[in-house]
């Protein structure tokens, strides 16, 4: 007899995890399948981590709307969910005549799409709020909704709540196809065996295309992912305030250049299109288009003050609007469509998608009702994800009382952004557990620094082995085939076997 | 909680440049002098350099790192030098605060008289070299791996491709090839080798382990677990010459790509860097634009021998102890003389203790009440007998003196104030 519930979640990204928390409200049974070691590990993991005002989709397009939407909803849902954020405000900067032309047409957007607060300011004032403004600088758009999270926390915050109020997450889980009764989907099949339910939410996010083919749905609907390069540079160096879009071409919005909550500077992404989903590396030819990008809107750019290069993936889609008279091709997907019963699909969903996660999971709610469905409010739903110490973040006497209480906040492990041994075991212990290095690293930002982990990864992995107790060499970066050593050293071997 | 408010001299790091200025510090007379070190054991990097050929200048003998070491540990700790280990400082001041965390002190806040910068150096990563590729396991610098076989007991990987000839590359592609991996080849962008020659004979040549000059990364394949490398050939703009590419299986590609002065806390206080080294601007006392701060080896430009980063550490040391005595000079409070039995005033009303090493210091007092009798003119420290001086008689009119000399000083020195009192003989 399989595991039965109401409702099963391909996928473990910013989308799923965001449904799972918003539905979790509800007397369901729900399980969220993650083929990965970890939840948040594709493109909610590797992305610009911009909460967007939402001037820059099409006006009409679902896109649009779910952004505009989704905006307003981050100071309740970060104060809940006890995720960083900061509504800093964004600016798209023109350089020279011709895309000061065009800030006009972004304003207009902005308006059509009920973006609030919009303005458009000088040259002069744009170099005085941004000291490391480009001198060309021709004017700007000014949108005070914008704002900067930490994406990995979204993610991970969004999954714990869930968790808290029930929602089981399995990792390590492979969608392999629907169980179908004629038309109505009745389960899934899995690496790890079958799962009976009577609606499945598609939230698999690059692969939703293959998803949503196995249930026969939109046969003619195609993810083409395109890839995005990054560098981080060291807070250290070069200080930049808000998000610096350019003025948005072609393809995307184009090269920006941002800070991290930390105070990292982040610039990227280009767009390439490739076939290969799984795919992130970064490559030389993508670097030097992203770098020179950049350096248009900040000149003093200096690469000797690179600290990481990431790249990630959109899953870009090819779905026609569907409000009449709007003529534009890759928006969202969220629907529950006709061809089968209990399907929730959710497909396209690349940038604002990140903005966008907790509409588009009131969104699914909608549907759902509307689909019949009746959902009933559970008594003791919990909205607040309680907050763990950051060590770094606190002020000396507050970090003393915290080292007094626990003396394991007292051992850094991770030099370069002080993250201690306490913090590392309650990711390892928390109700969605950090197993691998980069899970640690995603929910603490230990090794992101400027020695990139060199320091602290012997350390890491002993502690993760003392916990889980496992043998050191089990030990692994992002899952399985991912481990870090291979064997203990001769000298070793025989002080373990005497 | 420290045991002492004020330490003379603080060092941070407890490597050779580290143990080599507490030991200069302590020679050139400061009392209290601490290392703070952040691993569990003092020694810094020398501990995983398990490979001979230190010591040789400074020492006259071949000792491995850990060798090299306990000599300074040692003697350290012979001369009183304290060690806190699996300590971090946090924080400090311009004003020489500092704040530090440890499992096993707990939170410590307490104040330097002087500080020696001594965190030496971490290596440069893949990013810093712009390697493009997946992001797998199995892509780590040298000194990482060096970490893992010499201290941890664990082998990171059976067959290798090292990138760059600086010495902890060369000196890990031996190591590597003495635990059983396989280490395919050496490759250096430059056209000649970055670290020492000696390493090259010994660490490659006599393992066959080839070195490619003008080769370069061009590409990391596999998604978990390092599966090669593309290796490419380079002209003199370092650019890819077409037609080079080779696919290097491996599982695993090391980084002795060069080696960075480690100073967040130096940033962090603001002292002034210098950009082309990456360190501290420092004057020939290795003092930094902040006075009493001093620092010292690799955090202040990457040496290419141990023996000269020991001497560094001996030059800022000292000139850390003169700075802390400096200190304690100005910190030293006068002592005030209070008028006791039958004594109406006493000038100088206090006495400043530093005039005492080598000048006799002249007491003058008016006594209230005549004494016909003989008497003595008695200074006390609490119980102690300071000094005593017989007079025949007192009288108010007639100003009595008393002379404190340089003998008295070690009892002047213990008191916070002085009593002068008219007793009977």
């Amino acid at each position: 007899m399989p595991e039965i519930y109401d409702v099963v979640i391909i996928g473990g990204g910013v989308i799923g995890c965001m449904i799972a928390r918003y539905l979790s409200r509800y007397q369901l049974s729900i399980l969220l399948i993650e083929k990965e070691a970890d939840i948040g590990m594709g493109a909610s993991s590797a992305n610009s981590a911009i909460v967007h005002a939402g001037y820059d989709p099409v006006p009409g397009s679902l896109k649009a709307k779910m952004n505009v939407a989704a905006n307003s909803m981050w100071d309740t849902l970060a104060g809940e969910l006890n995720f960083p954020f900061e509504r800093r405000g964004d600016y798209v900067v023109a350089v020279g005549s011709y895309e000061l032309s065009k800030l006009a047409l972004l304003m207009d957007q902005g308006r059509q799409n009920g973006v609030p607060g919009m303005h458009l300011i000088t040259a002069e004032e744009m170099r005085k709020r941004e000291p490391n403004i480009t001198p060309d600088v021709s004017g700007a758009v000014w949108a005070p909704t914008g704002g900067i999270c930490d994406p990995f926390a979204v993610t991970i915050a969004a999954a714990e709540n869930a968790v808290q109020n029930g929602v089981r997450v399995l990792l390590n889980t492979t969608f392999e196809d629907f169980l179908m009764e004629g038309k109505r989907i009745v389960g899934i099949n899995t690496n790890r065996g079958m799962y009976a339910c009577r609606w499945v939410v598609n939230a698999a996010g690059i692969y939703s295309d293959v998803v949503m083919h196995k249930a026969g749905v939109r046969p003619e609907f195609k993810i083409s992912p395109r890839k995005g390069d990054y560098y981080v540079l060291d807070r250290e160096e070069i200080v930049i305030n808000n998000v610096l879009f350019p003025v948005p071409g072609t393809a995307g919005k184009g090269i920006l250049v941002t800070t991290t909550l930390h105070g990292n500077t982040i610039v990227g992404p280009n767009s390439r299109s490739q076939d290969n989903p799984e795919d992130n590396s970064v490559t030389p030819g993508c670097l030097d288009e992203v770098w020179s990008g950049a350096k248009k809107l900040v000149p003093s750019l200096n690469l000797r003050h690179v600290i990481a290069l990431f790249a990630g993936l959109r899953s870009t889609g090819n779905a026609p609007c569907e409000a009449p008279g709007v003529d534009y091709v890759g928006d969202f997907v969220i629907e529950i469509p006709d061809q089968v019963r209990g399907l929730v699909n959710l497909s396209g969903i690349e940038s604002p998608g990140l903005t966008s996660a907790p509409a588009i999971a009131l969104r699914v709610i909608d549907l759902l009702i509307d689909a019949g469905e009746h959902l009933r409010e559970k008594r003791d739903w919990n909205p607040i994800r309680p907050p763990r110490p950051r060590f770094r973040d606190l002020p000396h006497h507050e970090k003393a009382r915290l080292v007094n209480e626990d003396s394991r906040y007292g051992r850094v492990i991770c030099r370069c952004e002080m993250i201690t041994e306490a913090e590392i075991l309650a990711e390892i212990r928390a109700p969605i557990p950090a197993t691998t290095y980069d899970a640690i690293k995603r929910r603490t930002w230990l090794g992101t620094g400027r020695c990139l982990g060199g320091f602290d990864m012997p350390r890491v992995v002993e502690l993760i082995a003392q916990e889980l107790r496992i043998p050191q060499i089990e030990v692994t970066k992002r899952g399985p085939g991912s481990e870090f050593l291979v064997r203990p050293t001769k000298l070793a071997e025989e002080h373990y076997d005497s | 909680m420290t045991p002492k408010e004020k330490y003379d001299v603080v060092i941070i790091g407890s490597g050779p440049a580290g143990l080599a200025a507490a030991i200069s510090a302590k020679k050139a007379g400061a009392e209290d002098v601490v290392i703070i070190e952040r691993d569990v054991e003092p020694g810094g990097i020398l501990l995983q350099c398990i490979h001979n050929g230190f010591g040789l200048e400074l020492l006259k003998t071949d000792l491995t790192g850990p060798g090299y070491a306990q000599t300074f540990i040692d003697e350290a700790r012979s001369l009183g030098v304290e060690i806190w280990t699996d300590t971090m400082v946090l924080d400090m001041t311009t004003q020489r605060r500092v704040y530090a965390t440890s499992k096993i002190r707990g939170f410590l806040d307490f104040q330097a008289r002087a500080i020696v910068l001594a965190m030496g150096c971490r290596e440069r990563t893949r990013a810093q070299v712009r390697l493009a590729g997946s992001r797998p396991a199995g892509v780590y610098t040298a000194g990482t791996a060096q970490r893992w076989v010499n201290v941890e007991g664990y082998l990171p990987g059976k067959r290798v491709v090292i990138l760059g000839s600086g010495d902890i590359g060369m000196i890990m592609a031996r190591r590597l090839t003495l635990e059983g991996a396989k280490v395919e080849r050496v490759l250096e962008v430059m056209p000649y080798l970055t670290g020492l020659t000696r390493n090259y004979v010994q660490c490659l040549l006599d393992y066959d382990i080839p070195l490619q000059l003008r080769h370069t990364v061009r590409n990391i394949i596999g998604k978990n677990r390092v599966e090669a490398v593309e290796s490419v050939m380079v002209d003199e703009n370092w650019n890819p010459i077409a037609g080079t590419s080779e696919i290097i299986p491996c599982d695993t590609l090391l980084l002795s790509v060069g080696l960075i002065p480690e100073n967040e806390l130096s940033r962090k206080i603001g002292v002034r860097m210098d950009p082309i080294v990456g360190g501290p601007y420092v004057d020939d006392n290795f003092e930094t634009t902040i006075p009493g701060i001093f620092a010292a080896g690799n955090v202040v430009h990457v040496y290419d021998l141990v023996d000269w980063v020991t001497e560094a550490g001996y030059l800022a040391g000292k000139s850390a102890a003169r700075f802390a005595m400096m200190e304690r000079r100005k910190e030293i409070r006068h002592i005030p003389l209070v008028p006791g039995n039958n004594v109406r005033y006493v000038v100088p009303q206090e006495i400043d203790k530093q005039n005492l090493e080598g000048n006799e210091i002249r007491l003058q007092l008016r006594v209230k009440q005549p004494v016909d009798s003989p008497v003595y003119i008695e200074v006390r420290n609490r119980d102690n007998l300071v000094k005593r001086k017989a007079e025949p008689y007192v009288r108010p009119g007639e100003i009595v003196t008393a002379v404190i000399t340089p003998k008295e000083y070690d009892e002047v020195n213990r008191s916070d104030f002085l009593q002068i009192a008219v007793v009977a003989r």
